[in-house]
C-alpha cells in the first residue's frame, strides 16, 4: 500500500470511529471471558467447597455443574455478540470508508 | 487415575495427557481381540477420506490451494474443521474418561479448553486473516526481518507441532491396540501413511474435508450416545447425578471440584497455558487462511466455539452416565474387580476397568448401541486421530517449506511450483520422523509433551503475534528476544518440572513414606513465568532497539495497520 493512501485512511473520521469503537468493543469482551473464567479458577483455587453446593435442599446436583454449563455457553454467547456487532456495524463502517475512498 | 489425580494438576490438567497418562499407568496392556466391525466401519471411513483425497487432489494446482484450500472454505465449514482439530481422541476418550474417574474435574479442563476461543476471536481471527497469507509466521513477520522472525516462528512452531505429533502417534498406537486389536507398530504406520497419502496428494483440501468429516461422524455419535445414556435416567440429568453418587467410590466429591485443582499458582499457570497456547498452535491459526475474508474468519470461531462447547457437554453426560451405566455391566471389569456374587465392587470402578478410563466411552458405545454402534464410535476415534495429525504434519510442512524455504534459504526467489514440492518433501520425511518416533516412544512416558506443546504455543508464538499486531514499538530484535525467552524458558521449565524431571527422568524423593517421582521446581506448567518473560523481553528490548532498522519498522506500522483493520490489500480479499 502506498504510504500516501495510508495517510488518506489515517485522518479519515470513519477509520478512527472504527478503529476506536472496535478496539473498545473487543477489549470489553475480553475483559468479560477473562473476569468470568479467573472467576471460575480462583473460586476452585481458593473455595472449591462453594462450587459443591447443592442447587436445592436434597438435590444431588450441586451449584457448580449449572456454573461450568454457563461458563460454555457464555463463552458462545459472547463470540455471537461479537459477530453480530462486527458483521453489522464493523462491516458497514468499513464498506462506507471504502467507499469514501475510492 | 488415582496415581494420576496425586499428580496434582500440572499437566495432568491437560487432557490429552490424561489419554497418554492412563495406559501407562495400567501397566503392561492386553490386546484385545480383533474387533472386525470396528475394522470394516474404519475401512469405509478410509475409502471415503481416500475418495475426497483424489477429488482434492485434482483442484490443488496452485500453492494457494495447497496451503489453504484455494481460500475458498465457508465460515460453517472452516468451523467444523477448526473443530475437529480440538475434537481429538484425547478430548472425547480423556474428557469422558476424567469425567468418570473424578466427576466435576472433567468439567473444569473442558472449560479451560474451551475459554481460548472468545479470546482468539476478539484479539486476533479478523487480523490474521488480514495479515496473513499461508502461516502465523507470515503475520508475526510481517513488518519485520524475515529471516529472523520467520527461522524463529518456523523453529517454534515445529516444536510444537513435533510434541504434539509424537503424542498423537504414541496414544494413537496404544489406542488403535486397544480398540482394533491391531499390533502398535502396524496401527502407527497405518496412521502414518494414511496421513502422508492425504496431506502429499490433497494438501489442505484434503485435510479439511477429512476434518469435517470426522467432526460431523464425532458429534453425531455423541450425540446418539448421550441421549441413549439420558434416556436410561429418564431424561433427568438430577436423577442420572444421584444414581452416579450412589454408584462412585468417591461418593458425593464427585460433585464438586476435587483433589485435582489445589494450587492456585498452579491452576492460574495452567489456565494461562490453556487459553492462550490455543491461540498460538500453528495447525489452529492456519485455518484462518482457508477463509476468504475476515466475515468468514468471525463466522468460523462462532461456530467452532459452539460445536466444541456442546462436545463438552456431551462427554460431561457421557462420563457421568457411565459410572452407573458401566457398572450394570461387569463384563467391562478385570474378574478381580467383581464381588462373589458377580457384581462390580464398588471401590473396584476406576481402577478395574478393562483397558483403563481412556475406553469409557468406548464402553458405554457398547452398553448403549451394542456391538454395531461400538464398531463406529472405534472407527470415529481412530479417524479422529488421523485427521488432526494430517492437520499437525501439514501445518508443519508449510513451516519448512514456506517460511524456512521459500522466505529464509530461497530469500523470496523460489518459485511456487518449487514451494509446493519443497512441502510434499516435507510432508512425507515429516510422515517418516512421526512414524518412527511414534516406535521410539512406545514405552516413554509422553506425558508431558501435549503440555509443552500449549505452553511453548502460549509463551513463543502468542506473545509475538499479539505484540507484531497491537504494538508499534516492537522491533525485530525485540520480537526475536521476546519469543526466543518464551521458547527456551518453557522448554526448560519444564525439563524441571515433575513431568520431565521425575516421570521421564526417575528423580524420586521419600513424601510420607512412600517413593514419588518429583521435579525441581513446584511448577508443572511453565505459562505463569515464560508467558510474562516473553512479553517482557518484547518490551525492554524493543524499547533499547535505536537502530535504523527499528525506525523503518515502527514507521511500517501504519500501513499493517490500516490493512489489519480495514482488510484493504489482504490477501485474497475482494480488490476494490
Amino acid at each position: 500500500m502506498e504510504q500516501s493512501s495510508v495517510d488518506a485512511i489515517k485522518a479519515h473520521p470513519r477509520y478512527r470511529e472504527l478503529v476506536q469503537s472496535r478496539r473498545r468493543f473487543a477489549l470489553t469482551l475480553t475483559g468479560i471471558v477473562l473476569v468470568i473464567y479467573y472467576g471460575f479458577i480462583l473460586t476452585i483455587a481458593f473455595a472449591p467447597s462453594l462450587l459443591g453446593t447443592p442447587v436445592a435442599a436434597g438435590a444431588v446436583t450441586t451449584i457448580g455443574i449449572p456454573i461450568g454449563i454457563l461458563i460454555i455457553v457464555s463463552a458462545f454467547l459472547l463470540t455471537g455478540i461479537y459477530v453480530i456487532r462486527a458483521n453489522g456495524r464493523f462491516d458497514a463502517l468499513t464498506k462506507a470508508l471504502q467507499e469514501d475512498l475510492q | 487415575m488415582i496415581r494420576l489425580s496425586r499428580m496434582g494438576i500440572g499437566l495432568a490438567l491437560l487432557t490429552p495427557v490424561v489419554l497418554m497418562a492412563a495406559p501407562a499407568i495400567s501397566g503392561a496392556m492386553e490386546r484385545q481381540a480383533t474387533n472386525w466391525t470396528a475394522i470394516w466401519m474404519f475401512l469405509v471411513f478410509v475409502a471415503a477420506t481416500l475418495g475426497i483425497t483424489y477429488w482434492a487432489a485434482r483442484r490443488t494446482h496452485s500453492a494457494k490451494d495447497f496451503y489453504t484450500a484455494g481460500g475458498g472454505i465457508t465460515g460453517l465449514q472452516n468451523g467444523l474443521a477448526i473443530s475437529g482439530d480440538f475434537m481429538s481422541a484425547a478430548s472425547f476418550l480423556g474428557i469422558s474418561g476424567l469425567v468418570f474417574a473424578s466427576g466435576y474435574d472433567g468439567l473444569i479442563y473442558s472449560i479451560g479448553f474451551l475459554v481460548g476461543w472468545p479470546v482468539i476471536m476478539f484479539l486476533i481471527a479478523e487480523q490474521i486473516r488480514n495479515l496473513g497469507k499461508y502461516t502465523f509466521a507470515d503475520v508475526s513477520s510481517y513488518r519485520f526481518g524475515q529471516t529472523q522472525i520467520r527461522t524463529m516462528a518456523a523453529v517454534s512452531s515445529l516444536v510444537v507441532v513435533a510434541f504434539y505429533l509424537i503424542a498423537q502417534m504414541v496414544g494413537a498406537g496404544k489406542l488403535i491396540q486397544l480398540l482394533f486389536g491391531l499390533e502398535y507398530w502396524m496401527a502407527v504406520v497405518a496412521v502414518g501413511v494414511l496421513m502422508m497419502v492425504y496431506v502429499i496428494f490433497g494438501g489442505m483440501t484434503a485435510t479439511t474435508w477429512v476434518q469435517i468429516t470426522k467432526a460431523v461422524l464425532l458429534l453425531s455419535g455423541a450425540t446418539f450416545m448421550a441421549v441413549a445414556a439420558l434416556a436410561a435416567f429418564d431424561f433427568s440429568p438430577e436423577e442420572m447425578f444421584r444414581q452416579a453418587v450412589e454408584t462412585h467410590p468417591n461418593g458425593l466429591s464427585i460433585m464438586a471440584p476435587g483433589s485435582l485443582v489445589t494450587d492456585p499458582i498452579n491452576a492460574i499457570s495452567l489456565g494461562l497455558a490453556l487459553m492462550f497456547g490455543t491461540a498460538g498452535l500453528p495447525h489452529i491459526l492456519m485455518r484462518f487462511f482457508t477463509v476468504p475474508d475476515a466475515k468468514e474468519a468471525r463466522k468460523s470461531v462462532f461456530y467452532a466455539t459452539g460445536f466444541i462447547g456442546y462436545f463438552y457437554v456431551l462427554t460431561f453426560i457421557i462420563g457421568f452416565s457411565a459410572i452407573v451405566l458401566l457398572a450394570q455391566n461387569p463384563d467391562f471389569f478385570n474378574p478381580a474387580a467383581l464381588a462373589a456374587d458377580g457384581s462390580v465392587i464398588k471401590d473396584q470402578l476406576v481402577s478395574g476397568l478393562n483397558g483403563g478410563t481412556n475406553m469409557v466411552a468406548i464402553r458405554l458405545a457398547e452398553a448403549v448401541g451394542g456391538n454395531l454402534f461400538l464398531g463406529f464410535i472405534s472407527a470415529v476415534a481412530f479417524a479422529t486421530i488421523l485427521a488432526v495429525v494430517a492437520g499437525l504434519t501439514l501445518a508443519g510442512a508449510s513451516a519448512i517449506s514456506h517460511d524456512l524455504y521459500a522466505s529464509v534459504i530461497a530469500r523470496g526467489r523460489s518459485n511456487e511450483g518449487t514451494e509446493i514440492r519443497i512441502s510434499r518433501i516435507a510432508t512425507f520425511c515429516l510422515g517418516l520422523v512421526a512414524i518412527a518416533l511414534g516406535i521410539a516412544f512406545e514405552s516413554q512416558n509422553v506425558a508431558f509433551m501435549v503440555g509443552l506443546a500449549f505452553a511453548v504455543a502460549a509463551s513463543a508464538n502468542f506473545p509475538v503475534l499479539v505484540a507484531s499486531i497491537f504494538w508499534q514499538k516492537m522491533t525485530t530484535r525485540g520480537a526475536l528476544a521476546g519469543g526466543l525467552a518464551g521458547l527456551i524458558s518453557a522448554v526448560v521449565l519444564t525439563i524441571l518440572s515433575k513431568a520431565v524431571w521425575g516421570d521421564v527422568l526417575g528423580h524420586t524423593a521419600i513424601v510420607d513414606g512412600q517413593e514419588v517421582a518429583v521435579g525441581l521446581i513446584g511448577l508443572n506448567n511453565p505459562a505463569i513465568v515464560s508467558m510474562p518473560l516473553a512479553f517482557f523481553f518484547i518490551w525492554i528490548v524493543s524499547l533499547l532497539d535505536n537502530s535504523e532498522r527499528a525506525k523503518q519498522e515502527r514507521l511500517a506500522f501504519e500501513a499493517q495497520h490500516v490493512r489489519c483493520e480495514t482488510g484493504i490489500g489482504a490477501e485474497g480479499a475482494v480488490e476494490h
